[in-house]
């Protein structure tokens, strides 16, 4: 007699909840979006073809301008030593630790049209009006090389260290230059690092919402076309958009993927990675430094400008090239007012709730998938990194459309308006976050240290707290720290999930924006921007 | 004999419909170290884990002290266990490590100390695992897995990351310790040396099935079938007229060790092809005129490669 196991059970419990909360909500829209007029609608205008044709070219193009500036990084940084190497190897990844919506403001007080680089200008060239218009696809091209250049720098790097130097070695004893190792055996190896960079720049430009949305001016994207047609009211409309854009992902992945081929590295076990090279010439190492260093503040002028313009108070500064008066105001009134204080504490807890919900479900899977290799473990897997592979525009319309209505026999409630839809958007988006890090760290835990707690006397919640837990923290630390700044920035799903009471900081930053607050909007960013930076250091302690 | 103390009773483990490990019968007598020895894949490691309570027996029961464990979880069931890569918790120090399994009690502390003591490693307890070198790591999970106490300890390939100049060394301490604990031990190893200089009985596993238990010298003087006789201990197979010549009834296989067989006068006829020269003595590697190769032990200077010569048996194993 066969008797389901306990971890069985489990599974298929911890399975429904992944489908009602990932998959579940997509289908609904997606059922619903092909039984509507819209479809029709849709199809006619020429305005929603060009939104998706623009998604798509500004991903492809972000794609290449982030592999033009981070790959060359990443070996300059891997293969050259020269003064700074290793604190501007560190500083020129900052801007992945940013929330997007933070970026995008800096840019906008740095480069914009009335920013600090304009002005100046104006005023050296005596011009009437400002040099320049941050407007269109060109900037959110420059905002998306900005920001993403980072994961082709990091993936280059990390495939670079886990490179062989008696491969390269091997290719030079078998006569091959440096050309020739450079294509034939450097390149080849790196394929799956580019191509996991490719994917993840690729599928963070098209969910990009942020840069089109404040720099995008007339030129929709998806993204911003959707939050536009959900805000007009056209609920069917933005259903098939939705439909549209995480179709476009969808089939962006499986391209993609399809020239990923296998991690070879892994297969080939530990190599020993080629040493940093000194660059011998004194002059050529003092340009190689002179020009990271440029380059490190150049990345860092941003934030720095988001700094300054949060220390100027409401109005003080108007024509000027620099802010007449500097001082901490708008962080007393952030601080003071309740009406300002509490989007901060909304986001904290949102932030909270989510996080420790997706941790859990990612330690459930953990146990379930690694370690009882449960007949559902494929699928439980499939389930957490789905969200990954959809724009989050897609599951905050699924999610308003899904919980909008009451339908208990649907397993469909009212959310939406209440404090509960924006964790649970969040979560969504949380859980590739922990699911790979607890997953892998599971995988990296030798199944005897619970072993030998259990033939030591220990029951499974002494087993759990004093050796799994403390054996999975770093993996553990890493995901719940990116879900929790993922989820204290968002934007995308907070716009159109978010109610007055519930508002986040995002959303604040934005009205702050509208009615001309830019030191209260700068100051919002920059608490941001510490608390996200606080977080993630934590997380990346070992 | 006094009553067994552990039964294991027709154990059985189905892992897929050709892979099967037992049914397996084996009584262990208190204070008794049984050595599981088999090749890889002979499901000597299922074994243990069958007894340590990791995996769950398809049929057959195991018994301590009159108590059925079968069902009994690896935490209750109070069996010490060494890991063949030790699994000390990389988070705690030696001395944590080594107290894990004791409870809070005002004694915690001598009992983590004398437990160290055991294994020589006194005053080691306040040390990073990673600190230690392997043969102190392995001396840590000896220790932590006596500690409290249990009721019979297992290891699993025990020095097999030792490197072999530590080996031999650790193998006698390991069982001066065991013998100073008077503790029920089950190890298990795939080498032939280990188990005899560590086990006082061994039961020798091929292909999921018990094949021979017996003291060392039983196993090599008496063995049950051919694994058995060609597994322990080098051995040198005949059939047919060669097994004949050297006093066999020609019906069934002849089994003779390399120290047994000697060069003589008259016997079996053949030309030495190999010398390997090993310090006291050397094995002359024969051919005989019907092809067969066997292994002769002799005075180094006994024979010349390409030499003639006939070999005769002192003691034969028919099977």
């Amino acid at each position: 007699m066969i008797r389901p196991r306990r971890s069985e059970l489990a599974a298929a419990g911890l399975t429904l909840i992944l489908a009602w909360v990932v998959i579940y909500p997509i289908l609904v829209v997606g059922a619903a979006a092909a039984d509507t007029a819209a479809l029709g609608a849709f199809v006619m205008r020429p305005g929603e073809w060009a939104a998706l044709w623009a998604s798509v070219w500004i991903s492809l193009v972000s794609v290449v301008l982030a592999a033009a500036i981070g790959i060359p990084l990443a070996f300059l940084f891997e293969w050259f030593d020269f003064p700074g190497r290793k604190t501007l190897g560190s500083l020129i990844a900052l801007p992945v630790v940013l929330p997007p919506l933070v970026g995008v403001i800096a840019f906008l007080f740095l480069y914009g049209e009335s920013g600090f680089i304009a002005r100046a200008i104006q005023a050296a060239l005596h011009l009437e009006n400002a040099p320049w218009r941050l407007q269109g696809a060109a900037a959110i091209l420059l905002v998306h090389a900005y920001s993403m250049y980072v994961y082709f720098y990091l993936f280059t790097r990390a495939g670079l260290a886990k490179l062989d130097v008696s491969m390269l070695e091997a290719a030079q004893a078998l006569g091959a230059d440096r050309r020739a190792t450079l294509w034939r055996v450097i390149v080849p190896l790196l394929r799956p690092s580019l191509v996991g960079a490719a994917m993840l720049t690729f599928m963070t430009a098209l969910g990009s919402f942020s840069a089109p949305y404040i720099f995008g001016g007339g030129f929709r994207v998806m993204t911003t076309q959707i939050v536009a047609t959900k805000l007009n009211g056209d609920l069917p409309l933005a259903m098939v958009e939705t439909v549209a854009l995480a179709i476009v992902a969808v089939a962006g992945l499986l391209i993609l993927r399809r020239t990923e081929g296998d991690d070879i590295l892994v297969a080939l076990g530990k190599g020993i990675a080629p040493r940093p090279r000194p660059i011998r010439r004194a002059s050529v190492r003092w340009l190689a430094a002179t020009l990271g260093w440029g380059l490190a503040v150049l990345l860092l002028l941003p934030h720095l400008t988001l700094a300054l313009v949060s220390l100027v108070p409401y109005g003080a500064w108007t024509t000027e090239i620099l802010p007449p008066v500097v001082n901490f105001d708008n962080y007393r009134r952030l601080f003071s007012e309740a009406e300002r204080l509490r989007p901060m504490l909304n986001s904290l807890w949102m932030a909270a709730a989510s996080t420790v919900v997706a941790v859990v479900l990612a330690l459930a899977a953990g146990w379930l998938v690694v370690r009882q290799r449960v007949w559902l473990r494929r699928l439980i897997e499939g389930l957490l990194a789905l969200p990954w592979a959809l724009p989050g525009t897609v599951f905050a319309i699924a999610l308003a459309i899904t919980f909008g209505v009451h339908a208990p026999l649907q397993l469909r409630f009212v959310l939406v308006g209440t404090a509960a839809i924006l964790p649970l958007a969040y979560l969504v988006r949380a859980l590739p976050l922990t699911g790979r890090g607890i997953l892998a760290a599971y995988r990296q835990l030798d199944p005897s240290l619970e072993e030998a707690a259990a033939s030591l006397g220990a029951g499974r919640w002494r087993t759990l707290t004093r050796v799994t837990l403390p054996q999975l923290r770093p993996g553990l630390a890493a995901g719940a720290s990116l879900a929790f700044v993922a989820a204290l920035g968002d934007i995308v799903a907070s716009i159109v999930l978010y109610t007055y009471e519930t508002r986040p900081v995002s959303i604040e930053i934005l009205s702050s924006l509208r009615i001309a607050e830019t030191g209260v909007a700068a100051a919002f960013g920059v608490v941001l921007m510490l608390v996200s930076a606080l977080v993630l250091g934590v997380g990346a302690r070992r | 004999m006094t009553a067994p103390f552990l039964e294991i009773q027709a154990i059985e483990k189905r892992w897929s419909h050709d892979v099967t490990v037992g049914p397996i019968t084996l009584d262990i007598a208190r204070g008794e170290i049984l050595a599981l020895l088999g090749p890889s894949g002979s499901g000597k490691t299922t074994m243990l884990r069958l007894l340590a309570g990791f995996e769950t027996a398809d049929a057959g029961r195991i018994a301590v002290a009159n108590e059925d464990v079968t069902a009994v979880p690896p935490a209750r069931r109070r069996f010490g266990m060494v890991f063949q890569h030790y699994a000390l918790f990389p988070h705690l120090d030696v001395g944590d490590n080594v107290g894990f399994g004791l409870p809070k009690s005002p004694d915690r502390d001598a009992r983590i100390t004398a437990a160290l003591g055991l294994v020589d490693l006194a005053g080691f307890a306040r040390r990073k695992v990673h600190e230690l070198s392997g043969g102190q790591q392995q001396r840590v999970s000896v220790a932590r897995a006596l500690a409290p106490e249990p009721r019979v300890l297992m290891l699993d390939e025990p020095l097999s990351n030792l490197d072999p100049a530590l080996r031999e060394r650790t193998r006698h301490e390991l069982r001066e310790v065991i013998k100073r604990v008077g503790i029920t031990t089950v190890f298990v190893t795939h080498e032939q040396e280990e188990a005899f200089d560590l086990g006082d009985r061994i039961a020798v596993l091929n292909q999921g099935r018990l094949e021979q238990v017996g003291a060392p010298d039983v196993l090599y003087e008496h063995p049950a079938n051919l694994f058995v006789a060609t597994f322990v201990g080098r051995a040198n197979v005949f059939r047919g007229n060669a097994a004949r010549a050297l006093g066999g009834n020609g019906k069934g296989i002849l089994v003779a060790r390399p120290e047994r067989l000697r060069f003589s006068e008259a016997g079996l006829p053949g030309v030495v092809r190999e010398r390997r020269y090993v310090g006291a003595a050397a094995f002359f590697l024969i051919e005989s005129d019907d092809h067969q190769h066997f292994e002769v032990l002799a005075e180094p200077d006994a024979a010349r490669v390409g030499q003639r010569v006939y070999v005769e048996a002192t003691r034969v194993i028919a099977l």
